[in-house]
């Protein structure tokens, strides 16, 4: 029984994987039944609020943005084994850092926008440097670490909107001055906001970094094997540092990208919890930035669905769930490719060998 | 010694196994029978660990039927094996580090459903132990104990299962002298309770010690039976098809001192002094061996000299420069390789292609990298030269080195280090799970090497292997050298007893 497989490869791994979210649909719709609610019209309000206009389009691509930038840091420093879960932090990091620029500077335009980018991916690496250091020289577990931050982060932008960079106008409600007008992302297509160019050009650094580099194979081989980094010599406690903080850095332009390209001043909740959402990306992704950015679109189509249900009495949370059954099913997916994988190249030894005979 | 003929406890027949690029069984059939020990002997990747997993369900054949006592029995998991009384020790162990020896044992296993009932259980697990002679404390923590103790772990799990064929995978490659004693006094008592035992080993004295029986497999095929009478020779030439030439060894005139250690402390992982007051010197085109059962500080010394360890005290020089400041990588940069004794966890990166592993030591310059920029034509190109040069059997570049059958991996390993001929190789078993063949090409590679001017430090558990290539012949005993002889002035039962530490001084 030799013989050249009926598909071809990649058609075989979209398939697997496309199998893996229709079956997270799936899923969700016995959810959606059980408590209710018609699964067939939520479904289709979704996928109308998401992607059923220019409009919704637009928002999802959007809320792709910090999704994309986030998910890439993340995978960044889970390829080198470096347990970062503080992207939520450095994002809200990054914002507050090109916050305090544009509502405290009055610069022109073309001075100002480095400096917001600048300052907002300084502002992501430096709050996951702190961990970074905690971890090379006083052996504090990162996890832990990155996840505490999240919190302190997010207090002090309430501590921020709240003080002096308090909207007069706004009474109590939690948010901050507008910012100028030079510090307003300028838009490509509708609202999408150059924050996109800058993720993609991220996906393309960090593919090239990780593959075309002798920095990347260093990353991949301490994330790999601890002890062999070690023998080859490589410096493993400089390479957390650095890659904490460009993990933290692309966190950080997210966060640029929310207050100056999207809500132009900032404000309690800027993130619904895109740094978290990454997590899922990046391990849904397998860690791959191109992959990133897709998941980034999907995952960011599902959260604009859930939004819009949520007129229609459906609980906005069943987009969550989905993004979980999601990354459940994606993971348990691998283990199906892995045995189509195998036995595809079982196949071709066997012709293999009829052929040599 | 004569046995009355009896039905076997297991019979394999048409085994097929077919790994991607390979066919690592193409139609074996093999009778285990009750109270032999049958040996298992083949050259690296002849196939014989994969046997083994297909009869202890961790692997299911693509073709062939297992038959116990006449009934066709198919293996879903180690488990099922399990219940029929196949029980598996593999090369590499797989315990529970935290937990302790009597939960490991029991880990797993049907009869406690929910509360482990722990007294009672290593009650029977130290009867067991004292039975075959198998010393280990049920209470102690697997952390703790030595790759010795850990086998035995794996041994007691296997006989508190009741395993009535019971499979080890090399048990011998990581064991002292001692323990190998112990280990077959246990195997004959297992053996004589009318349970067989499978046994793998490429060391042929061994083979012939403990054997009842012996069958060789060869490219995935049963190629032949033996007595243990056979002798080693024809053994060795049973399993590649030809004589295999020893190396001759030549001394040449010592060279210039080219490493140089003066009273060298060093730390162990756990606290103390591993290597205490070490004074050595190498010279160029000279072989040092290191004689000494595991864990008296070879390990140490060897990491202190390559960077890897900071010694606590004593000098260190190469080439008449002082080294103990410089970094794992400027004292590789100098001409110092190393060939550590975990292969696929320091050595090798076991999730990455042999083109990765080739480059692992010059990843970051020319040619591999230029500027920031990683050449993969480059790696490629390197990765074929160690491939061929050191005839590494790999279905592609592109296949995980995990994959690869341990001589293979050494192979990779081996030639990534001497390529660039070094000044001074450090080498830790490098012979370690490899076939005949591979042993002596490797004994040939290093009596090259040292022709060509390298100075190697050999630290081996085989007095045969020392005896066989080296030019003096060192001693460690708790972590001091303990004598120092020229190859041709000394016996083996002087170093053994040196090695004991009872030296007579
Ligand atoms: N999981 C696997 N995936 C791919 N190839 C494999 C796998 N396991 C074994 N092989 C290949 O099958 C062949 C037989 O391997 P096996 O480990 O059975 O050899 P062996 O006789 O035990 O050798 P050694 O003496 O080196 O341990 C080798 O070519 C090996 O590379
Ligand atoms: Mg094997």
């Amino acid at each position: 029984m030799a013989g050249a497989a009926p598909f071809p490869e990649w058609l075989e791994v979209v398939a697997i994987r496309g199998g893996a979210g229709m079956a997270a649909l799936a899923v969700g719709a016995i959810f959606l039944a059980a408590t209710g609610h018609d699964p067939w019209r939520a479904y289709r309000e979704m996928m109308i609020g998401a992607l059923g206009s220019p409009f919704a389009i637009e928002q999802t691509i959007i809320k792709a943005i910090p999704l994309m930038l986030t998910g890439l840091g993340v995978a960044l420093a889970f390829t080198m084994g470096l347990w970062n879960i503080g992207a939520e932090g450095q994002l809200v990091a990054g914002a507050l850092a090109a916050s305090w620029l544009a509502l405290t500077a009055s610069l022109p335009t073309l001075v100002m926008l480095p400096g917001l980018i600048l300052l907002g991916a300084a502002g992501g690496a430096a709050w996951a440097f702190i961990p970074a250091v905690l971890k090379t020289f006083v052996g504090v577990n990162e996890i832990i670490s990155t996840l505490m931050l999240n919190y302190i982060a997010l207090l002090w932008v309430d501590y921020m909107v709240f003080g002096s960079w308090a909207d007069p106008t706004a009474f109590s409600f939690p948010y901050s001055r507008p910012f100028p007008p030079q510090a307003h992302f300028p838009v490509l297509l509708g609202d999408i906001h150059i924050g996109l160019v800058l993720a993609l050009i991220a996906a393309l650094l960090l593919a090239g970094l990780l593959q075309r580099t002798h920095w990347g194979y260093e990353i991949r081989t301490i994330g790999a094997s601890l002890p062999a980094a070690r023998y080859a010599g490589m410096r493993v406690r400089r390479n957390v540092l650095l890659v904490m903080a460009a993990s933290g850095a692309l966190a950080g332009l997210a966060g640029v990208g929310e207050v100056s390209g999207v809500i132009h001043r900032i404000q309690q909740g800027i993130s619904p919890g895109y740094g978290f959402t990454a997590i899922i990306v990046a391990w849904v992704a397998r860690l791959n930035p191109w992959a990133v950015i897709l998941v980034a679109v999907l995952f960011a189509a599902l959260l604009n669905g859930g939004f819009v249900i949520q007129t229609a009495g459906v609980p906005a949370a069943i987009a969550y769930m989905i993004q979980a059954l999601v990354l459940f099913l994606v993971l348990a997916s691998e283990h199906l490719l892995r045995r189509v994988r195998r036995r595809r190249a079982l196949s071709q030894t066997r012709a293999a060998l009829q052929v040599g005979r | 010694m004569s046995r009355t003929v009896s039905d076997p406890l297991v019979r394999l027949q048409g085994i097929v196994k077919t790994f991607p690029g390979v066919v690592a069984n193409a139609g074996i059939d093999l009778a285990i029978f009750p109270g032999e020990v049958l040996a298992l002997l083949g050259e690296n990747g002849a196939g014989k660990s994969t046997l083994m997993s297909i009869l202890a369900g961790l692997y299911r054949p693509d073709e062939g039927t297992i038959l116990f006592g006449g009934e066709r029995v198919e293996l879903r998991s180690p488990r099922d094996a399990i219940h029929r009384g196949v029980g598996m020790v593999h090369q590499h162990f797989r315990l529970v580090d935290s937990l302790t020896v009597a939960e490991n044992i029991l880990l797993g296993w049907r009869e406690p459903r929910f509360l482990l009932d722990l007294r009672s259980s290593a009650a029977h697990v130290r009867r067991l132990a004292d039975q075959y002679g198998l010393e280990v404390d049920p209470a102690a923590r697997i952390w703790q104990l030595s790759v010795g103790e850990r086998q035995r772990v794996e041994i007691l799990k296997m006989l508190y299962r009741n395993a009535r064929v019971l499979i080890l995978d090399e048990p011998t490659a990581i064991l002292t002298p001692q323990e190998v004693e112990q280990l077959f006094r246990a195997v004959r008592r297992i053996r004589n309770e009318e349970r067989a035992v499978l046994f793998i080993s490429h060391k042929l004295d061994e083979v012939r010690a403990i054997a009842d029986r012996i069958v060789v497999l060869r490219a995935g095929r049963v190629v032949g039976q033996s007595s243990p009478q056979a002798s080693p020779r024809d053994l060795a030439q049973m399993m590649v098809g030809h004589d295999i030439p020893v190396a001759p060894k030549r001394h040449l005139p010592p060279g210039a001192p080219v490493l140089e250690a003066r009273g060298l402390d060093v730390h162990g992982d756990r606290g103390p002094l591993a290597v205490r007051g070490v004074s050595l010197q190498l010279r160029r085109g000279e072989i040092l061996g290191i004689a000494g059962v595991a864990g008296n500080g070879q390990r140490e010394l060897l990491e202190a000299i390559a960077g890897l360890r900071f010694p606590a005290g004593g000098s260190l020089s190469f080439n008449a420069t002082d080294i103990a400041s410089l970094t794992v990588r400027d004292r590789w940069v100098r001409g110092l390789a190393y060939i550590p004794e975990d292969r696929l966890g320091q050595g090798l990166v076991g999730a990455f292609t042999v083109t990765e592993n080739a480059v692992l030591r010059d990843y970051d310059r020319p040619p591999i990298s230029r500027g920031a920029i990683f050449n993969w034509t480059a790696a490629r190109e390197k990765a074929e030269t160690i491939v061929n040069a050191f005839h590494v059997h790999s279905a592609s570049l592109q296949v995980s080195v995990r994959h690869l059958s341990g001589g293979n991996q050494q192979r990779l390993l081996f030639g990534r280090e001497v390529l660039t001929a070094p000044v001074v190789l450090l080498a830790m078993h490098p012979t370690r799970g490899l076939d005949v063949e591979a042993t002596t090409t490797v004994h040939r590679l290093l009596i090259d090497l040292s022709a060509a001017g390298t100075a190697i430090l050999l630290v081996s558990e085989s007095l045969d292997e020392l005896l066989a290539v080296s030019d003096r012949i060192a001693v460690m005993h708790r972590g001091r050298i303990v004598g120092v002889h020229p190859t041709t002035e000394v016996s083996r039962a002087e170093i053994g007893l040196l090695m004991t530490g009872s030296a007579p001084s």
